[in-house]
């Protein structure tokens, strides 16, 4: 006998197949959400700031009069952030990554140290800013200045950047160290001419990714200590400063509506820089993808 | 052995024998190979061959399970003692790999790597050692024009003559081949093939090969390893026209492998 | 130099090599000191965690001789210009924030991540993707100021009653932020379940939603769950869209249209305010720290838990 009937095995088809499409037009509308959040975010913002946008704004200081108000101070006060965020985390990140994927032995400090990357990557960002306001701001003594909030955001992205310096390293092929140490290279010199320059596509698009994270940041800023009004741009990394994403927050917090104009136009300044920084991440990684 | 020709031996490996973690690959293998010849291994695959080439410079050290006990004599000093550095072993014993892996960097660059990482710094010695280099390995006509390009542009056969020439750029003693051509078509093949057979001139070659024509035709011993066992090492016509031992002529024979 | 250079023009290369070895001890001091130097640096990121913690923990012992930490625990009022301290109230301002978050953020990003992986063309999940990740970067501060002046507005002429700052519209904003998180770490999981158990339903006769659901959901559960105690810690630690959207007045409710506060947005408020150095109050936001802190903690290890304990091997 025949333990499946293919009457009702046929009869039960057609709803089956309206349930797939269903669902399928369903989960099509769900990720259009997303599309259409940022599609309304991109419109909105650039309706609101491109009139404001002008010279006078990305050369002015800000303003009590949203007409005067510019945001030269926190582009300076940003590039200055990053010309002390860049190198020091670059250095850490990647020194860290060429420790744990070239010469750590599997055992428990290693294990470690990339636990504890994992769950310092989960760490808040405003906790880092916490940990900058108490030790380089006070116990150090550094100051609300440059150099305490480049560092704070150093530590903030440097577990990103080891992630991607690491990925980066270990996608060189194995064959190619090998070629080395076959010629009596030693580690250090096989690292140095051939791992770190076939890996530096990778780690250079990882860097500039997590230094765009760090441009953004806005919350460890506020806790050590950026200004929200500043007249003179830092010309050291012992001065004092403000960034973008600082001055948008405070315009954000006016009272007076004209302000949401000075914030958008603010808003889309930054994501002009974020737009470049990503392209040339993406232009590096395009450029240098399947080379071996 | 019997040194006909009064040749040297370069490597004298004495009871060699090597362990992944609990599992042993090479049992007590002793054999002499000498200089100025082509030794060829030949074995089925896993019988070990690839590893006890790795042994010779020490490559198999890489993975971090491996364990050795006996020696490896290499003109006469145990490349297995604690003072014997393992760079310099190497700088020695030049390797040639089974996949052809040329730097992502220019023709130059990959030829003068070597030389750098050892000192030599200056131009004019660099360019000399490039193109006696490439000339050694039969690719200087070919690539004189256009020695700052990538060497990835090239073909995968001369990719591998790149690999060679990197090798001879140091001026080994010995040089290392782990089935160079097995990843070659077989135009590739005939002229590494004759390259071999240029090079064994000034330099001893041990080449790892599943193919036994090539063995036969291009090398004066053969050594035969199974499961990790050297069953027979001779005279590459004694071994392939008359085999001493009943496994070997199976081999050759093409009764299993 | 210049003397051994002649003299090296008539030896053959190896031998020069050989006596380059000889006078180069520099090498050896360099293979000796590189490890330990970058062994220095990979420590680094463990001081950075130390540092966390002996921060806020020595700050909130500070702040815990001065406030009765039962007090702290139990207390449902934050007042702290008039020395009431309960954490309930920020507590659950930061808890009413995640369930809406995640209540926009996991079905949005489930289905999408179901979308791209098991619906969409190549074309159009390369189209999309980028799309999803820009949603990624976009600075919060920016997610901020528009749940402030577009979503509250829109939401307001829904429901009458909103208030002007609420953690409705804050919460949905950040929902919406961690929507590409859920989706990607979602995706990841699900398609690193090997084609063979889909081609295996598929060949019975299955549509792909019941493959989806069957076959390629269970197999890549772990996975998904794991990413949404991700979302959960990311949707507590976030605070530039709370500060500006969701308000300074801390509440111990449920309600959704009221204006509320987070742990993150206390510290702020504080940070950009005029508390001074050693007040209770600027120790305060030391102890709201260390309670945000073991939140996301427990989130986070809760995460790397689940990935390692349920890792499906296939």
């Amino acid at each position: 006998m025949k333990y499946i009937d293919s009457q009702k095995v046929k009869k039960r088809m057609g709803g089956r197949i309206t349930r797939n499409t269903i669902a399928k037009g369903l989960f099509f509308f769900a990720t259009l959400i997303g599309l259409f959040f940022l599609a309304a975010l991109a419109y909105r913002i650039l309706t609101q700031g491109i009139g404001n946008l002008d010279w006078e704004f990305l050369t002015g200081f800000t303003s009590y009069d949203p007409e005067r108000a510019g945001i030269l101070a926190g582009i300076v006060g940003s590039m200055w952030l990053m010309l002390v965020t860049g190198p020091v985390t670059v250095v850490l990140g990647v020194a860290t990554a060429i420790y744990l994927e070239e010469y750590a032995k599997q055992g428990r400090l290693t294990r470690f140290i990339q636990i504890n990357l994992q769950n310092l990557a989960g760490v808040p960002s405003i906790v880092f800013g916490l940990l900058g306001l108490t030790i380089f701001v006070y116990v150090l003594n550094i100051g609300e200045v440059v150099l305490a909030g480049g560092l704070t955001m150093a530590l903030l992205v440097l577990p990103v950047i080891v992630v991607s310096s690491q990925e980066a390293i270990r996608s060189v092929p194995n064959s190619l160290r090998q070629a080395s140490y076959a010629m009596g290279a030693t580690k250090w010199q096989t690292i140095r001419r051939i791992v770190l320059p076939a890996a530096i596509p990778g780690i250079l698009t990882g860097s500039i990714l997590s230094l765009s994270r760090a441009i953004g940041e806005t919350a460890p800023l506020l806790l050590v200590g950026a200004s929200t009004a500043i007249f003179t741009l830092p010309s050291g990394i012992f001065d004092p400063y403000t960034a973008m994403p600082i001055q948008i927050y405070s315009w954000t917090q006016q009272p007076n509506p004209d302000f949401q104009a000075v914030a958008s136009s603010g808003i889309i300044v930054i994501l002009v820089f974020l737009l470049l920084m990503n392209s040339i991440a993406v232009i590096i990684r395009n450029k240098f993808s399947k080379r071996y | 052995m019997a040194n006909k020709n009064n040749k040297n031996a370069v490597f004298s490996v004495e009871n060699l024998n090597l362990w992944y973690g609990d599992d042993q690959a090479l049992y007590d293998i002793n054999m002499d190979i000498t200089e100025n010849e082509v030794t060829a291994i030949i074995g089925p695959s896993g019988c070990g061959k690839s590893t006890y080439l790795k042994t010779l410079n020490r490559m198999v050290e890489l993975v971090p399970i491996v364990r050795t006990s006996g020696q490896i004599k290499y003109r006469g000093s145990n490349i297995f003692d604690k003072s014997y550095s393992v760079e310099e072993l190497r700088t020695k014993v030049g390797m040639v790999f089974q996949q052809p892996n040329p730097f992502p960097k220019s023709i130059y660059e990959n030829i003068v790597y070597g030389p750098k990482i050892h000192g030599i710094k200056d131009k004019e010695t660099l360019d000399h050692i490039v193109e006696k280099s490439l000339k050694g390995a039969a690719l200087w006509e070919e690539v004189k024009d256009r020695l700052h390009e990538n060497a990835y542009g090239l073909s995968g056969g001369q990719q591998q003559r790149i690999c060679i020439a990197r090798c001879l750029a140091i001026e080994p003693d010995v040089i290392l081949m782990d089935e160079p051509t097995s990843a070659l078509d077989p135009i590739s093949t005939l002229k590494v093939e004759e390259l071999v057979q240029e090079l064994k001139k000034e330099y001893s070659i041990v080449i790892v090969t599943h193919n036994m024509q090539q063995a036969a035709r291009i090398s004066d011993k053969t050594a035969f390893f199974l499961n990790g066992e050297l069953v027979e090492y001779s005279d590459t016509n004694t071994l392939f026209s008359t085999p001493a031992d009943k496994r070997t002529e199976d081999y050759i024979t093409g009764r299993f492998g | 130099m210049a003397s051994s250079k002649d003299g090296n023009k008539n030896l053959s290369i190896s031998e020069r090599i050989k006596k380059n070895k000889e006078t180069r001890k520099s090498l050896n001091i360099i293979e000796k000191i590189v490890p330990k130097l970058l062994l220095l640096c990979a420590i680094i990121s463990v001081f950075v965690t130390v540092g966390i913690l002996y921060t806020l923990l020595s700050e909130t012992f500070t702040f815990f001789a001065e406030v009765s930490i039962v007090e702290f625990i139990t207390e449902t009022r934050w007042q702290p210009w008039q020395d009431s301290f309960g954490i309930l109230s920020l507590v659950s301002g930061t808890l009413l924030i995640t369930v809406i978050a995640m209540i926009v953020a996991i079905p949005i990003g489930v289905a999408s991540a179901i979308f791209l992986s098991e619906y969409a063309t190549d074309k159009v999940r390369r189209i999309i993707k980028p799309i999803l990740e820009i949603l990624a970067g976009i600075p919060t501060v920016v997610y901020g100021f528009f749940a402030l002046t577009f979503i509250t507005p829109v939401l307001s002429k829904i429901i009458p009653d909103l208030s002007f700052f609420n953690a409705l519209s804050a919460g949905i904003v950040v929902g919406i932020m961690i929507v590409p998180m859920v989706a990607s770490l979602t995706e990841d999981a699900m398609s690193s379940v090997p084609n063979h158990l889909r081609y295996g339903a598929l060949a019975l006769g299955a549509t792909r939603l019941e493959v989806t659901f069957k076959v390629v959901l269970p197999a890549a559960l772990s996975g998904i769950i794991a990413s949404f105690a991700l979302a959960i810690s990311r949707a507590i630690g976030e605070t530039m869209i709370v500060s500006i959207a969701a308000g300074a007045t801390p509440k111990f409710t449920a309600d959704p249209t009221q204006s509320i506060q987070t742990m993150t947005g206390y510290i702020v408020q504080v940070a950009t305010g005029d508390a001074g150095y050693g007040t209770t109050i600027y120790y305060s936001i030391y102890a709201v720290g260390t309670t945000l802190f073991l939140f996301t903690l427990v989130m986070n290890l809760l995460a790397q838990y689940i990935t390692r304990r349920f890792r499906e091997e296939y």
